[in-house]
């Protein structure tokens, strides 16, 4: 009886006890981008529960620019709202390097840090230390139409140079029919159209800065990078190419009104979509190149980082190692195939037969390893990042350079005045913030 | 003459009125289209857009993605809320204004106004830095402080000018009465300043719904309203413009329909002292 | 009537309001004025220190500052003109009895409940895109050439969308004031032979002067802080063709995280919006002494 009794209070009190660490689960806040891979992993939260009960994940789900502007703010004045960070390349090094940022070296072995791909990962890692885990990568490569590409009697090389894109743009255009030979990145923003003219620059032998941090908007390579992205424009692009970004190309590809568009890898799983009118006759091949030995393609990993002033490093490292492991990658594969996983961080994935099968596998591997953001250009340079510069002044200069390239694309002002402005205006920048002496 | 042409007159108005607002209205009424279509066919050419099938799925899908009753109930608090607490502050302080003004009451009208010309960008660090020490990111009760006084100045504004128009010779007479200073507010002021009171609320609920930089900046999770609802829907990288017009129609449903009980009142109310 | 007990009762009920306002005022605009003196980059946080004006200087000798204003004043003056004389119609129009008044009111005020975020994508996406857009679409049905607003003509684009949110704010407190308007005094007028523009001239426009000056004031504070419609449409470009004042400010504050120039345009900005405010309470002052 009393045994009995003893043993129902000690079950109630283990009862009590469970319920107690049960009730009080550690909550974490993940900040994240709203793009479609991100967006699906919200989806997937019950299998996450189902493993770790005694995490909470809470969700702050906002578009790019109000999250680069939310976060950023928070870590730099350690507001301490978030415990998980969704951060791409060009904010790993700068954030690792002020010591705002926990390392990831320590995750469990069964993660498998060597698997990721050495490119991504090499953009993540600052003096040995892994400061994020890439959930998706992506470069950028050429998509075009093999139908039009067919009908104008031409193939696309799968490593096409300049001239080759430029032969094709011109084959292909029909702006009767209203279809554009080639779609690019006209909307100004460091994010937008200089992504590609960076990126494009490397290939044609140009550089921001040169090692003494002058900048190099004076010197040939940028004028010739420039006046073919123009040619190309101004002869084969849509109309309003200088409003058009990202989405706005997805959609005219996506309708059949470009021959050709070079944009991010993700793109290609968009345009082979069952919201795409073009679907089934889209060709993949890698961003062109000038036979300088650098091709035009950048490289990008959305990535999860824990900010340091965050109290739940543990549960916050517990989250961004399932999300971003194969066992996550194989659950995503499980429930909505394999086109869907989130790509470009691990090559286990690429070596998956499966995976393998999916159209644009191989040339999205394939660009992301043509890319490295340790020496990004033809010449060397004291920076890294392909299509940015990894200093904290970038995003202010490449929207301003970004504005100047984006009025001679709209006709408002001329390729030289714009040049020289940009040359003046990185010059002043760079002389305020003292890497000029 | 004028009289006699009346129904003819009408008919024409009519249809004038009605051309101007489905004018005026028109992008609205393409958002609600769209918000019924699915993503692939949001982005094709106007006419086979149209003639594409009707779906709710866009609505079921942002229901299962995002808690909109959560976002809801937060704009809920903080558009009443702050409305109520900034005309607590504002109530006698326009009264005061309007039956004692002294000197310097225009100027101390302008001056308050003057303090909405701080452009919000510019103080945004700050501002987050001083959240960050009085612990108050991400909570109701700082964005309630925050929205209350930026609308405070309008509030008060338009109070002044309604209490303006009270005829201070009611007050007299009440006062020879030998009635109280409280029964003065309560019996004889109150029933003549309800009107202004009304459309003062309802326009600084609009205002504070719609309020889209300080409630995006300084919340997280907890306190975060409907503006932050449409800041996951907006430019991500694929298509979005069915989802982001599903989440406009649900973000400013609940407003319009609120401006649809009280347009009368509104219309009645909007004077800012604009009528003698 | 004003003894010193009620004087003292008066300031006691103003008080609140003020000290809050002061401090909402003071505390801010104390810590933009430090900020501004100091070398403070958010994403830098070791270089920091004081500077002195070289913030302002900075600001001030930006490549784009004076094109900033300039913009500043068009698309503030641009949509003042338009929302007024635009509010003024619609007003007249809205007064006179029609059929269905309830839903053509909601409809006509329903722009303002439209976040600017989403009213600057919808412009830019399904309206104004050469390619894909409302009036590409109707310019190719009547064979015309689509014109690319946001690349032609982005200021007045901007005005324009920004002019649709705020069309609905000046008709509704026009209308309000057209139908306070005394209607015994326009019948008598009709009778004496006034014709229609006559009436609208000397009998309501006349009255609408108080109403109209309401409108420019409050649209004014708002619209100097407009910044989210040219950071959806167009980032401030092509070149500088959309850079306002406000917009240069948040390059500088939360773009590029220069907290001390960030600071430093803001108090500019202030400085500006209040001798623009001074100026017109001079210039229209008059009609508000309510």
């Amino acid at each position: 009886m009393t045994n009995t009794l003893r043993a129902l209070l000690g079950a109630s009190a283990l009862c009590t006890l469970t319920v107690a660490a049960w009730a009080e689960p550690t909550t974490i806040t993940v900040a994240t981008v709203n793009n479609g891979d991100m967006i699906r992993m919200q989806g997937l939260m019950g299998e996450f529960n189902a493993l770790h009960p005694d995490i909470t994940v809470e969700w702050v789900t906002l578009e790019e620019n109000v999250l680069r502007e939310r976060v950023t703010t928070d870590i730099a004045t350690k507001g301490g709202q978030f415990d998980v960070l969704t951060i791409g390349t060009y904010e790993v090094p700068i954030w690792g390097n002020q010591g705002w940022l926990v390392s990831l070296n320590d995750l469990p072995p069964e993660w498998d840090k060597a698997d990721l791909l050495p490119a991504i990962a090499g953009g993540l890692t600052v003096n040995g230390e892994l400061y994020a885990a890439p959930f998706y990568g992506e470069s950028s490569m050429v998509m075009y139409r093999t139908d039009l590409m067919e009908k104008a009697g031409l193939t696309m090389p799968a490593a096409p140079t300049w001239a080759d894109i430029r032969t094709a743009a011109e084959a292909m255009t029909d702006k009767d029919a209203g279809i554009y030979g080639i779609c690019l990145r006209g909307k100004a923003g460091w994010g937008e159209n200089m992504a590609f003219l960076t990126a494009m620059s490397n290939s044609f032998g140009a550089k921001w800065f040169d090692a003494d941090w002058k900048p190099q908007f004076d010197q040939q390579p940028w004028r010739d990078t420039l006046t073919f992205y123009l040619d190309l424009m101004n002869n084969f692009g849509p109309p309003g190419a200088s409003n058009n970004g990202f989405n706005e190309n997805l959609s005219l590809f996506q309708q059949g009104k470009c021959g050709m568009w070079i944009d991010a890898t993700v793109a290609a799983s968009f345009v082979t979509g069952a919201d795409s009118t073009v679907a089934d006759s889209v060709g993949f091949a890698l961003a062109p190149d000038n036979g300088l030995g650098k091709r035009g393609n950048w490289l990008w990993a959305w990535s999860l980082a824990i900010p340091a002033g965050s109290d739940s490093v543990d549960a916050a490292k517990t989250f961004v190692a399932w999300a971003t492991s194969k066992e996550y990658t194989a659950l995503v594969a499980s429930k909505e195939g394999w086109a869907n996983v989130p790509p470009g961080t691990r090559t286990s994935l690429y070596t998956n037969p499966e995976y393998q099968s999916v159209p644009f596998a191989q040339m999205t591997l394939d660009s992301i390893n043509a890319a490295d953001p340790t020496a990004p250009t033809v010449d060397p340079v004291p920076y890294t990042g392909v299509q940015f510069v990894a200093i904290p002044e970038f995003q202010g200069l490449g929207t301003a350079v970004g504005q100047q390239f984006s009025a001679v694309l709209a006709g408002s002002s001329t390729l030289d005045d714009a040049l020289a402005a940009a040359q003046t205006l990185v010059t002043d920048e760079m002389t305020k913030a003292g890497y000029i002496k | 003459m004028a009289r006699k042409s009346s129904a003819t007159a009408k008919i024409v108005t009519t249809g004038f009125a009605w051309a101007m607002a489905l004018l005026i209205f028109f992008p609205i009424l393409w958002i609600v289209i769209l918000s019924f279509k699915s993503e692939g066919d949001a982005i094709a050419t106007p006419l086979t857009m149209l003639s594409a099938p009707w779906t709710t799925a866009t609505y079921t899908e942002v229901l299962n993605r995002s808690d909109y009753f959560g976002f809801f109930w937060n704009s809920v608090i903080l558009a009443v809320g702050s409305t109520l607490m900034a005309l607590l502050i504002a109530i006698p302080a326009a009264w005061a204004m309007a039956f004692q003004p002294g000197p310097r009451t225009k100027d101390l009208l302008m001056w308050m106004l003057s303090t909405k010309m701080m452009p919000a960008v510019g103080v945004m660090v700050p501002m987050y830095l001083l959240f960050r020490d009085l612990g108050l990111l991400d909570t109701r009760i700082g964005l309630l402080i925050v929205l209350t006084l930026v609308n405070l100045p309008i509030v008060v504004w338009m109070l002044y000018t309604y209490f303006k128009e009270i005829p201070t010779e009611i007050l007299e007479a009440s006062r020879m009465d030998g009635a109280s200073l409280r029964s003065e507010i309560l019996y004889v002021l109150t029933p003549m300043a309800v009107p202004g009171i009304a459309s003062t609320l309802l326009l600084n609920i609009i205002l504070a719904w719609n309020e889209a930089f300080w409630t995006l900046r300084l919340t997280t999770v907890d306190a975060a309203p409907l503006t932050a609802f449409i800041a996951s829907y907006s430019s991500p990288e694929g298509l979005f413009y069915a989802k982001l017009s599903a989440a406009s129609t649900m973000a400013i449903a609940p407003i319009v329909i609120l401006g649809w009980f009280s347009q009368k009142q509104l219309v009645r109310g909007l004077t800012f002292g604009a009528v003698k | 009537m004003a003894t010193a007990h009620s004087r003292a009762l008066s300031r006691l009920m103003i008080s609140p309001a003020v000290i809050l306002l002061l401090l909402w005022m003071i505390v801010p605009l104390a810590m933009t004025l430090w900020f501004s003196t100091q070398r403070y980059n958010l994403l830098n946080p070791a270089n920091t220190g004081f500077v002195g004006f070289d913030n302002y200087y900075y600001f001030v000798t930006n490549a784009a500052f004076w094109t900033s204003i300039w913009n500043t004043i068009a698309l503030v003056g641009g949509v003042l003109i338009i929302t007024v004389f635009g509010g003024i119609a619609l007003a007249l129009l809205l007064d006179q009895p029609f059929f269905g008044q309830g839903l053509v009111r909601i409809m006509v005020i329903a722009p303002f409940f439209v976040m600017p975020t989403v009213s600057a994508l919808v412009w830019q996406n399904m309206f104004m895109d050469p390619v894909n857009g409302f009036f590409a679409h109707v310019a190719r049905a009547i064979g015309l050439t689509p014109f690319d607003f946001l690349a032609h003509a982005p200021l007045a684009s901007i005005i324009l969308i920004v002019a649709w949110q705020w069309l609905p704010f000046a008709t509704l407190i026009l209308l309000t004031a057209l139908q306070s308007l005394d209607r015994e005094q326009q019948e008598a007028a009709e009778m004496d032979g006034a014709n229609r523009l006559q009436r609208f001239v000397y009998l309501t426009l006349p009255h609408l002067t108080r109403a109209i000056t309401v409108v420019i004031l409050i649209q004014t504070i708002f619209l100097l802080s407009v910044y989210a419609e040219i950071l959806v449409t167009t980032n401030g470009g092509p070149g500088t063709a959309t850079t306002t004042l406000t917009y240069l400010v948040y390059v500088q504050s939360l773009l590029n995280y220069d907290v001390g120039a960030g600071s430093a345009g803001g108090i500019i900005a202030v400085i500006l919006a209040n001798i623009v405010a001074i100026f017109l309470m001079r210039m229209i002052g008059k009609n508000l002494d309510a």
